[in-house]
């Protein structure tokens, strides 16, 4: 996944502070957690940096397909082994005797499910991730075989 | 709720939500079953006898007439089919005084004789899920084999005895000769070389000895003995890996078991592939007295190489084919050996092995289109009910059929 660093290498560095922060360091960050846009940084969009500009464009390209808790699905890898479903914290707390115990989850109040061969993510409001008090829990990522999810 | 027969942990949870022509959406069914699930929409076989279309008496006739002709018939696959099929193949075999065979002795048939004749000690998989403390997977690689092997019951989920899991309450130890989806996963892993995995039985019993081991890392194998020797209630999962490599060496694994059973409970659970593969050794078993490779030409049933689809398929004249593609799965030489007898093959979808038969029957795809049971990897009688209507027979009818007719 992308790091605050490559945003920052591929950014003007001429700290005009039209971004409104202090340091081009500090709109890489915001960029990473998608409350910045490139179109808050206007020197960007001047021709001599069209290469930079492009090349973060593409490197920026997968956090919008991003949840809200920063939850990336690649289906094309998921196995759909039910690993995260089953790891998840929140769905063992919703569903225990569905997730908890290893079968299909039996609520409507869980996170993650398995739908037609591959992962898909429910209820986001719930995720142990959410909101600016969210907890950094990776149950799901670290259970992923073939690193088909992963958090910005 | 659906029963899935993509491989044989017989995932008895799936929801599936119809539409015209297809499905509109499957809940909880992993990527390889979903695969399966969409075969049944996908290249299915029609009657064929020598190229040409028939109807469904007329293949069946012609089947029977081989089958009857024949004087050394082989019959061959089995794995992917329904106990109540394989009862009425046997059957049949034992009509035509055939031979039988599944693909079990390519694969893990030494080591299912053994669990299935209780020389190895066995568990059921809902046991490991409740008290499993540390599962071992030896030569396997269920990531990919059978994707919902962990969440269902070996890692992730909490059992009885182990509400808290994973987290805190489980270890998985991998061998295996390569780097595996489930090495990933996995809180300590074992690489050996291919074919040194006696090397490495030989390590582990001297760990467990207390004598310093000959093979690896000492210190991560003293680790290992330490942790196996703490273990409440251990699973082993060989894979065909492990089975191929010992070859004619399986003692050492009896060996080691017994070794480890002298210290704490540790069970096995062989990790085959098709859904029923374990239904067919141990229905053989039952009958016959031996798991795989038997011929009924004489008054009493016999075993042994010559018995083998190896040797079947040079010296037998005809060849009825179900529940399996030996064309596309078998050596070479076998498999080009197969393709030069007179075949029948039985199958629900297009195979290389429908492909090359001289007479092909289609049938219903068990699990989605016809009901029956079949054995879990453990061994546990799963039943399933078809959610898809259908005119084709399933495998049970066809061969009933077959039987009435020789």
């Amino acid at each position: 996944m992308v790091s605050a660093m490559e945003i920052y290498k591929l950014l003007p560095n001429s700290a005009c502070k039209e971004c409104g922060f202090s340091s081009c360091m500090a709109l890489a960050v915001a960029l990473l957690n998608r409350e910045k846009k490139l179109e808050d940084c206007p020197a960007l969009f001047d021709p001599k940096y069209a290469d930079k500009l492009k090349k973060l464009q593409e490197l920026l390209e997968p956090l919008q397909k991003a949840s809200e808790t920063g939850l990336i699905i690649h289906e094309e890898k998921c196995f759909g082994c039910g690993n995260c479903v089953v790891a998840c914290p929140v769905n063992v707390a919703a569903d225990p005797t569905g997730c908890a115990v290893g079968q299909g989850p039996k609520s409507d109040r869980v996170i993650l499910v398995v739908e037609d061969g591959v992962v898909k993510c429910l209820n986001v409001k719930e995720c142990r991730r959410f909101g600016p008090q969210g907890t950094q829990c990776n149950a799901c990522t670290a259970t992923c075989p073939s690193k088909a999810i992963e958090f910005v | 709720m659906a029963v899935c027969t993509g491989c044989s942990l017989l995932c008895d949870d799936i929801e599936v939500a119809l539409k015209a022509g297809g499905f509109d959406k499957v809940k909880n069914l992993c990527r390889k079953g979903h695969s399966h699930f969409q075969t049944v929409w996908g290249e299915r076989t029609g009657p064929v006898v020598d190229g040409q279309e028939v109807s469904q008496d007329q293949a069946i006739e012609r089947a029977a007439e081989i089958l009857k002709d024949a004087k050394r018939p082989l019959l061959l696959g089995w794995a992917n089919t329904s106990l109540e099929a394989q009862s009425v193949g046997i059957d049949l075999a034992r009509k035509l005084g055939a031979t039988i065979d599944d693909a079990s002795p390519f694969c893990q048939g030494l080591l299912m004789e053994r669990v299935l004749t209780g020389k190895l000690p066995t568990c059921t998989l809902d046991d490991v899920r409740n008290f499993a403390d540390v599962s071992l997977y030896w030569g396997s690689d269920p990531s990919n084999s059978h994707p919902r092997h962990l969440s269902r019951f070996a890692y992730y989920p909490r059992g009885s005895k182990r509400q808290k899991s994973y987290e805190e309450e489980r270890t998985m130890i991998v061998v295996d000769v390569r780097r595996s989806s489930t090495v990933e996963l996995a809180d300590m892993f074992f690489q050996v070389l291919p074919g040194g995995d006696a090397d490495f039985i030989a390590a582990v019993t001297s760990v467990l000895d207390g004598k310093i081991p000959k093979f690896g890392d000492k210190k991560r194998m003293i680790e290992l003995g330490k942790l196996l020797k703490k273990t409440e209630f251990g699973a082993v999962f060989p894979g065909p890996g492990l089975v191929q490599s010992l070859g004619g060496k399986m003692d050492l694994l009896d060996g080691l078991l017994e070794r480890l059973n002298q210290l704490v409970p540790f069970k096995v659970i062989p990790v085959v592939g098709h859904y029923n593969a374990r239904g067919f050794n141990q229905l053989l078993l039952d009958q016959t007295g031996f798991v795989n490779q038997v011929s009924f030409a004489g008054d009493k049933p016999a075993h042994g190489p010559e018995c083998s689809v190896v040797e079947a398929a040079r010296s037998c004249d005809a060849c009825l084919v179900i529940g399996s593609d030996p064309l596309s799965s078998l050596p070479f030489g076998t498999a080009g050996a197969l393709s030069k007898l007179p075949t029948i093959a039985i199958d629900p979808c297009r195979t290389l092995t429908t492909d090359a038969a001289s007479v092909v029957i289609p049938s219903a795809m068990y699990g989605l289109e016809a009901g029956g049971s079949a054995l879990r990897m453990d061994g546990v009688k799963v039943g399933f009910e078809p959610i898809l209507e259908t005119d084709l027979p399933p495998d049970e009818e066809i061969l009933r059929r077959l039987l009435e007719a020789v």
